[in-house]
């Protein structure tokens, strides 16, 4: 018997692509623009994001028949902060750097609507093992976009990848710059990844006009 | 007097909650495809900041900094709470939504029925948090100058809205490719104002300081000297101003 029947993997795989939280169910766009000029930072951010929405769902997967529906945000809320404090002295204690560069976005992750969205749609209406996939899934979708973002930033914006120059030397002109190829300084400025962020949506719709949004 | 105006400006123009850190972007885009709704859950933004930060500010500086609960005694002065920052904010955020939630549904059931689900959702917006969590950060020292930034920031929320729901009324009328109908030009429309709005980063910086647009932003970019070309976003801004006059 495999690990995952078919309906399980389809919670894990739907939200890379189709059901995407960022580009079609636009959840949490807030700090997918903001974290995505550092791949330490992003994929610090991705796993956070993962560790919060996998836990958080289950937590309120177990209690979803003893919630009551008036309150339920408050509620909601309390899981994620306490999670996020977890997370956040996780990260001071081990790596401080880091935590510094992530400033106030860790605790943001409070507030990614991507946590509240899946809580609300998914987890108050179905089992823990259910939602914890669905948690992995949606969170998976969100650092797919993340690290896409930023790779093409870096890579056009200063001709590096992971900080390993891959287009040569713009100083020496080696590589393509040799050519008379320059870094686009348009990639770097924070506006532009919204840019990007709206070209993979373009993208994404014109492979699957299934997607277009009605005018 | 000056330091008023300096953070009132630099919050709305500079440090823009949408355009150059990218906070509350899921309202943004969910409630601006009409004008009027997006001047309600602006003015809504806008009140809430203006009244969780400074109460965020008095819970900061008399409970969770370090050192600060020495006004009860001198035993209490080695205690650190600053962990309990993220849970009491939300706290806080969320108790002042549920009353202008309450208070909003007395008086203008209309607002009420139109803000509909985004109200309750105020208290998710990243604007409202990241409003707190800034004053913290940047230790803003007084509270008149914590209330000053709640205001501001939330305005600039407000203008952010207001200009790119007129944009989208008028959108509606333009022949949109379908791929980027809805979600993808709004996601472009936004990137360009941002790149209109970095101008306004060597406003109050004088000559020789670099621009401090995006210095708490996570962004580890090296910063763009601002250009003498950038001549797009003064237009994009008027533009915008007479999109929203005709409407």
């Amino acid at each position: 018997m495999p690990l995952l029947s078919k309906k399980e993997s389809k919670l894990i795989l739907d939200p890379l692509a189709d059901n995407n939280p960022i580009t079609i169910q636009v959840l949490g766009i807030c700090s997918a623009l903001a974290i995505t000029a550092e791949l330490k930072a992003s994929v610090v951010m991705a796993v956070s994001v993962l560790f919060v929405l996998g836990m958080g769902n289950v937590v309120i997967s177990l209690m979803r028949n003893i919630i009551p529906s008036k309150i339920r945000i408050i509620v909601q809320l309390v899981v994620v902060a306490t999670l996020v404090i977890v997370v956040d002295q996780t990260l001071k204690a081990f790596a401080y750097e880091l935590s510094k560069t992530l400033s106030v976005f860790v605790g943001l992750i409070i507030t990614n609507c991507i946590i509240m969205g899946r809580f609300e749609a998914f987890a108050l209406g179905n089992g823990p093992w259910r939602s914890f996939l669905d948690g992995i899934g949606n969170a998976l979708g969100y650092g797919v976009i993340l690290i896409i973002v930023r790779f093409f930033r870096e890579l056009l914006g200063s001709g590096t990848l992971f900080g390993i120059p891959v287009l040569g030397d713009p100083i020496a002109k080696t590589g393509l710059y040799a050519f008379g190829y320059e870094n686009n300084g348009f990639m770097i400025i924070p506006p532009a990844a919204l840019i990007v962020v709206g070209i993979l949506i373009w993208i994404q719709r014109a492979k699957n006009p299934s997607l277009v949004e009605e005018a | 007097m000056l330091e008023h105006l300096e953070l009132f400006f630099k919050s709305i123009f500079i440090d823009n909650m949408v355009f150059a850190v990218f906070l509350g972007m899921c309202s943004y885009l969910a409630v601006s495809k009409k004008v009027a709704t997006a001047v309600g859950l602006g003015a809504a933004v806008i009140f809430v900041l203006a009244v969780t930060v400074p109460l965020n500010w008095l819970l900061d500086q008399y409970l969770l900094q370090p050192g600060a609960l020495s006004w009860l005694g001198e035993e209490y002065a080695s205690y650190d709470l600053s962990f309990l920052s993220f849970i009491l904010f939300i706290a806080t955020i969320a108790t002042m939504v549920q009353l202008v939630e309450i208070v909003v549904e007395k008086f203008s059931p209309s607002l009420y029925n139109s803000l509909g689900i985004f109200l309750p959702l105020i208290a998710v917006n990243c604007a409202i948090l990241g409003g707190s969590l800034f004053m913290q950060a940047r230790e803003i020292p007084s509270l008149g100058l914590a209330f000053n930034y709640g205001l501001s920031s939330g305005i600039g929320w407000f203008l952010a809205i207001l200009a790119i729901a007129a944009i989208r009324e008028k959108i509606r009328y333009s022949a949109v490719p379908a791929p980027r109908r809805g979600l993808g030009i709004t996601f472009i429309i936004t990137g360009l104002m941002g790149i209109g709005f970095q101008s306004f980063g060597g406003m109050l910086t004088g000559d020789n300081e670099p621009p401090t647009v995006t210095e708490e932003v996570v962004e580890a970019v090296e910063m763009e000297p601002i250009k003498e070309d950038t001549k797009d976003p003064k237009e994009t801004e008027e533009s915008t101003e007479v999109i929203a006059g005709i409407d």
